[in-house]
């Protein structure tokens, strides 16, 4: 029964996003200054829609907990016997969950734009609702057609085939929803753009209710990029944080046209510049959005996210993608033009270094976007290549050096049009800080090139983030304002880890005999001894390792190598130990012959500020929607005020005062 | 400067950016993409000493020997001919790197004409082939995932 309501509601979530779409392309034929009587449907279309998409996933959860075998989907990829979170996290653990998750997302953020936002006016809202009808149409169509989740068994499975145990892990739990939730928030500022480009009313107004869109989608992507990298860190026990891997690229490729469109967007706001620039961004931000889901989801890369090897559904998947943003940019390509020139501005200015910022990032996107398809590109020809980070480091560098440099001081500059002497003290601490750390570094050690350049940078950008506070009453400064400098000061903490990381970090690579003891760099390991363990559904080897800091009293770190029976599968748990300055990570491996363990343990010096960083940056982008929105609700409440004071004015039979403005 | 002058700036300027990264990905891209290797095609025309490169292939039946430190590891890396590349790792072998499976190591060729690996990837499950491994031709690639889920399932 759940499986058939989950299934109805989908189609039904279907069949009222064709309303939606014909209901709001209705509102774009409205006469001057009235509404369509048929463009009505489409806000309504778009509430309903959000709940029955959510009643759908509520279900398919439901199924999930009470692990029904007789769904297709929950006897491939769960098990009675697993515990319960790992049950509802396996719920997006597989293809068609995760696919419901997105369409879920999609269908519930249409519904909150539809339901709530007011300040658009009805023809470009109807654009855009259409637009959002369309994108939701094109994803229900997948999931019906070709990758149904609430398919039955003709008879009911005896048991699970389980869960791919790299993701039994509570990473999981947060980690793809949240990145899903900025993958697909995108998507309601490509609706508003195209929206917006339809009618023509690319306005501040319009900035402005785009930008907790954008806001809200990259924090989602900032923390949701975060918590995976710190996941691959500490589940796939190689000790890096980041590889480069397709899949990774997938999720940073849509985080760098966020954040492009998240200071574009701002600057329409503010100064009604950039226009075009803003409408391009949005576009691309969710075509990379889409771009990522296809990459992910249509079995092209072989990796732990791809659930399932099916070329229909790849196939499905590259058609929609065709269609979308080669209908987006045409579209665009034929209204761009008609859409009339921003605001002018110098190059030196807010504007000219957010208009640098925003063509860098775009340069690393570029990079990273020709990285990743490159091996898809050449196997077509039978090429077998693979693209690491010996071309993804110093390429994308070449384009973050610039960006970080102009990034420190643009917050300083004056909008529209500035004097570069203004600023001499500021550029002279900026450039000393820098040259000063590069200069003592590379006085005590050898290190890489980009390391260092990184442990130069770092705490320049922290002293530049906190210089736009200078000479401010620090409690009168606008929220917004805050939202800034922290994020500005997180990209200096999560530089300062990377740096850190890529030139201290040291490793100790042995095969130790029970009581034998390794040293690296202050701390003294001992492995105490080996025992078998068991859990709920692995059983494991498990290495007791005494670590002893200085001479100070021995801590217990337990790295395990552990088989899961169903799937069968062995995976590596690392052990961390974490202390303020940095992580001890310990891996244990095979039994030599000889009755030794090996043994695998990296000190890596301050690697946990890369995530105390990304988390930063996350908060700002929250203090950010925070700042805009108590403004935006204290300016309703002042107008509507006012309102009422004139309704009075007018009642009391008085001529009303002439507005200010 | 009038503001269609200033739009046509930013254009342009977009423009020369965004082909300058295509032109730095090519050239990169050229220079840096890891190729790989089958151990037939690393015999004939091997790479550059030195040159980051993967080579993938089963590793060698008896070829697995440890060094005395427990933790360096040497085996023969064979292809579809009679060639085998001989192929040293220190670290962690991955869970499933057996004698007669299918492997995809990391690493450059040195001098001695040993490849030094820095990475290995073995198949982990039946869900992951290392995509490099389909150019071994079917009957191997059949074989390859017979030996290597014997024991999984």
């Amino acid at each position: 029964m759940i499986a058939e309501i989950g299934l109805a509601a989908l189609w039904l979530a279907a069949a009222l996003a064709v309303l939606q779409l014909v209901s709001g392309a209705f509102a774009l034929k409205a006469v001057d200054g009235q509404v369509n009587p048929l463009a009505i449907y489409a806000r309504p279309a778009a509430v309903t829609q959000a709940l029955l998409a959510a009643l759908a996933f509520a279900m398919l959860l439901w199924a999930f907990a009470t692990t029904d075998l007789s769904i297709k989907l929950v006897a491939t990829n769960s098990h009675s016997m697993k515990p319960l979170v790992y049950k509802l996290t396996g719920t997006w653990g597989n293809h068609e969950g995760s696919m419901l998750l997105w369409v879920g997302v999609l269908a519930l953020s249409g519904g909150l734009l539809a339901g709530f936002e007011r300040r658009l006016p009805e023809r470009t809202m109807g654009a855009t609702l259409a637009v959002q009808g369309f994108v939701a149409l094109g994803f229900y169509a997948f999931l019906l057609l070709s990758s149904n989740p609430f398919e039955r068994l003709p008879a009911p499975a005896a048991e699970g085939n389980g869960l791919n145990p790299l993701l039994q892990d509570i990473g999981l739990a947060i980690h793809p929803p949240t990145l899903y939730a900025g993958y697909v928030g995108l998507s309601v500022a490509f609706s508003l753009a195209m929206g917006a480009l339809l009618t023509r009313e690319v306005t501040p107004a319009f900035a402005r209710v785009m930008r907790p869109w954008v806001l809200g989608a990259w924090v989602l992507l900032t923390l949701g990029i975060t918590a995976g990298s710190y996941w691959a860190y500490y589940e796939l026990g190689w000790g890096g944080w980041w590889f480069w891997d397709p899949v990774e690229n997938a999720s940073l490729m849509p985080w760098l046209a966020a954040t492009a469109l998240l200071h574009s967007v701002s600057v329409l706001a503010a100064r009604d510049a950039l226009r075009t620039w803003t409408i391009m961004l949005g576009v691309l931000a969710f075509s990379m959005s889409m771009l990522g889901t296809f990459l992910v989801r249509s079995g092209v890369l072989t990796s732990v996210h791809a659930f399932a090897v099916d070329p229909e559904r790849g196939a499905f998947i590259l058609a929609l993608l065709g269609i979308y943003i080669g209908g987006a940019f045409a579209i665009f390509a034929l209204r761009a033009g008609a859409v009339a020139e921003g605001k002018r501005f110098a190059a030196v200015s807010r504007e000219g270094a957010l208009v640098f910022n925003n063509v860098m990032l775009s340069g690393i996107l570029a990079i990273v976007l020709l990285g990743t398809l490159y091996p898809l590109l050449t196997e077509a020809f039978d090429v077998r290549v693979s693209v690491g980070p010996p071309y993804f480091n110093p390429a994308s560098a070449i384009f973050a050096i610039p960006m970080l440099l102009v990034m420190a001081v643009g917050p300083l500059l004056r909008w529209k049009s500035d004097n570069p002497g203004r600023l001499r003290m500021e550029l002279v601490i900026i450039g000393a800080l820098m040259v000063g750390v590069i200069v003592a570094v590379s006085i005590v050690g050898q290190y890489p090139l980009l390391p260092l350049l990184g442990l130069g940078l770092a705490p320049a950008l922290a002293v530049a983030a906190v210089l736009p506070l200078k000479g401010r009453k620090l409690a009168r400064v606008p929220v917004a304002t805050w939202g800034m400098v922290v994020a500005h000061f997180g990209i200096a903490v999560a530089l300062f880890g990377m740096a850190c990381e890529g030139a201290f970090s040291r490793e100790r690579l042995a095969a130790v005999a029970p009581g034998g003891t390794e040293r690296i760099g202050d701390f003294a390991v001992t492995l105490e001894s080996v025992t078998p363990v068991a859990g709920p559904n692995w059983t494991a080897i498990e290495a007791r390792l005494a670590v002893r800091e200085g001479g100070g009293a021995p801590v217990i770190l337990t790295p395990q190598a552990r088989s899961f029976w169903s799937p069968q599968q062995s995976t590596s748990e690392s052990a961390l130990l974490t202390r303020w300055n940095g992580q001890l990570y310990a891996v244990i491996g095979n039994q030599a012959e000889d009755g030794r363990w090996q043994l695998r343990i990296w000190w890596k010096p301050f690697v946990t500020f890369i995530w105390y960083g990304g988390i930063l940056v996350a908060l700002g982008g929250v203090l950010a929607i925070a700042g805009r929105v108590r403004v935006d609700v204290r300016r309703r409440l002042a107008s509507t005020k006012g309102d009422r004071r004139r309704a009075d004015v007018e009642a009391l039979g008085r001529p009303a005062p002439v507005p200010a403005e | 400067m009038k503001a269609k002058h200033q739009r046509l700036v930013l254009v342009v300027i977009a423009l020369l950016a965004i082909v300058g990264a295509g032109l730095l990905a090519a050239w990169g891209l050229r220079n840096q993409a890891n190729y790989f290797y089958l151990p037939e095609q690393m015999a004939s025309e091997p790479p550059a000493v030195g040159q980051a490169v993967r080579l993938g292939g089963m590793v060698q039946k008896g070829s697995v020997r440890t060094d005395a430190d427990g933790v360096t590891v040497n085996f023969r890396v064979t292809g579809n001919t009679a060639d085998a590349i001989p192929v040293r790792y220190s670290g962690i072998l991955p869970d499933l790197f057996t004698e007669g499976s299918g492997v995809v190591a990391e690493g450059s060729l040195g001098p001695d004409g040993v490849f030094k690996a820095t990475n290995l990837l073995a198949k982990h499950d039946e869900n992951y082939v290392p995509k490099e491994l389909e150019g071994m031709g079917t009957e191997q690639a059949a074989k390859m995932a017979a030996d290597t889920t014997v024991g999984l399932k």
